[in-house]
């Protein structure tokens, strides 16, 4: 090393009570020599020990920094996929839900649309039968209205002149009440 | 050590053997100065050996530390110097974790400064500007030379101009280290002076009354060294990383 090659020049000479001992040359060999291997061990551990370490650590930590925002990075778009892909099932979902809920009421409403003119008719049916089972009662009954009357009235007179009634002309008063 | 010495403010700066060891005629004693370049480098592996060993992936204060410190240096590098400059990375580093604990482990009290010894902060100086020059030299061999040849200089001002970027390439060296140097002598002569003339005034009988002035002092000054401390690091690095800059982009 540079630092060992002035100490053979200077003269080793006693100690200089007088000199500032800064400037005294008798204590030169002993400080250079003390200087270069005290110098030398620092180089070296430094070099072969502690700055290696210190890179490793710097280098170790720079490193993790970077994979943990890289994974935070990964994992934020992960979730944006997770909640996109959410999104588009739950709108999926919704119009599945609606077209399966307007189907449902169209087929409903034409069942019971069916039903309910089948019902309708049937009901419609028994309504006419039940019309004309009641015009014939009424004609049979209005047919038979007659004959009571006549009954009634020839009893009637029978009962009010002790003989019997000239059907003919009960007939002809009947017929004439009846209009 | 200070008390013996009393009120010297150069005191502090005395190089004393702890374990002398003398190898062919030259002193290679451990000192004081050679015991805190031994805790600087303590102090600087611990923060960032032993404040990284949790490996941890969200940082405690320490490892916090260790990072800044690498952050902060390398984009230092990258500033100034480029991406092409990464591969001074750990010379620059060790540099600057050299000089900031040598600075501030200087401020602890009854502590030693390593970088106030000029030597130690001009072989430093040399140093970078070897690696600058060599680097420099490997890589673009002689190309390396147009650094002294600022492009589109008029032919009859580019004597002067060559002699001047090469007086600066020269001074460089000695700028950068009586920079630091001086830096921190001065501060720790300052403090020690108004330290002293706390101690001073509390032995002068009345005038105990206004010792609370330097002792003031001394807070502020403390506070404004340990400025000086971490600004004259990022200094000495940053200078560093220009100069490294000439050597991999030469030619301005």
């Amino acid at each position: 090393m540079a630092t060992t090659e002035t100490a053979g020049t200077e003269a080793p000479g006693a100690p200089h009570e007088a000199a500032f001992p800064p400037f005294d040359p008798g204590t030169f060999s002993s400080t250079l020599v003390w200087l270069a291997l005290t110098f030398g061990a620092l180089y070296f551990i430094m070099k072969r020990v502690a700055l290696p370490r210190v890179e490793g650590i710097l280098q170790t930590r720079g490193d993790k920094i970077r994979g943990d925002l890289g994974a935070a990075f990964k994992m934020r778009e992960e979730a944006n996929q997770a909640a996109a892909a959410y999104e588009k099932t739950l709108a999926e979902a919704k119009a599945g839900s609606q077209a399966l809920a307007q189907e449902t009421r169209t087929r409903v409403k034409t069942e019971q649309d069916a039903k309910r003119k089948a019902l309708e008719s049937e009901l419609n049916e028994k309504l006419m039968t039940a019309e004309t089972l009641i015009a014939d009662k009424k004609a049979s009954a209005m047919a038979s209205v007659g004959q009571i009357a006549n009954e009634a009235a020839s009893a009637i007179v029978q009962h009010i002149t002790g003989k019997p009634a000239d059907m003919t002309a009960i007939a002809a008063a009947i017929a004439a009440a009846k209009v | 050590m200070a008390a013996e010495q009393g009120i010297d403010p150069i005191h502090q700066f005395r190089i004393e053997p702890i374990i002398p060891i003398h190898i062919g005629g030259l002193d290679l004693s451990f000192t004081n100065s050679s015991l805190f370049m031994v805790i600087v480098l303590g102090l600087a592996c611990a923060l960032m050996i032993l404040g990284t060993s949790g490996n941890a992936l969200v940082p405690g204060k320490i490892q916090s530390a260790a990072e800044m410190s690498y952050e902060f240096v390398g984009n230092m590098i990258k500033q100034t110097a480029g991406t092409e400059g990464m591969r001074f990375f750990p010379f620059v580093f060790a540099l600057f974790m050299f000089v900031i604990f040598s600075n501030i482990v200087g401020l602890v009290p009854y502590s030693f400064a390593v970088t106030s010894q000029i030597v130690v902060t001009f072989a430093l100086a040399i140093l970078v500007i070897a690696v600058v020059i060599i680097y420099g030299v490997m890589r673009h061999g002689t190309h390396f030379l147009k650094l002294f040849v600022p492009s589109g200089v008029s032919p009859l001002l580019l004597p002067f101009i060559v002699l001047i970027e090469v007086i600066s390439f020269v001074a460089r060296p000695i700028s950068l280290s009586v920079r630091l140097f001086a830096n921190m002598l001065a501060g720790h002569i300052t403090l020690k002076v108004f330290g002293a003339f706390v101690a001073s005034l509390l032995g002068a009988g009345a005038f105990a009354v206004i010792a609370p002035l330097p002792l003031a002092m001394t807070v502020i000054l403390t506070g404004f060294e340990l400025l000086v401390a971490v600004l004259q690091a990022y200094v000495f690095a940053i200078l560093t990383c220009v100069y490294l800059n000439d050597a991999i982009h030469p030619g301005h």
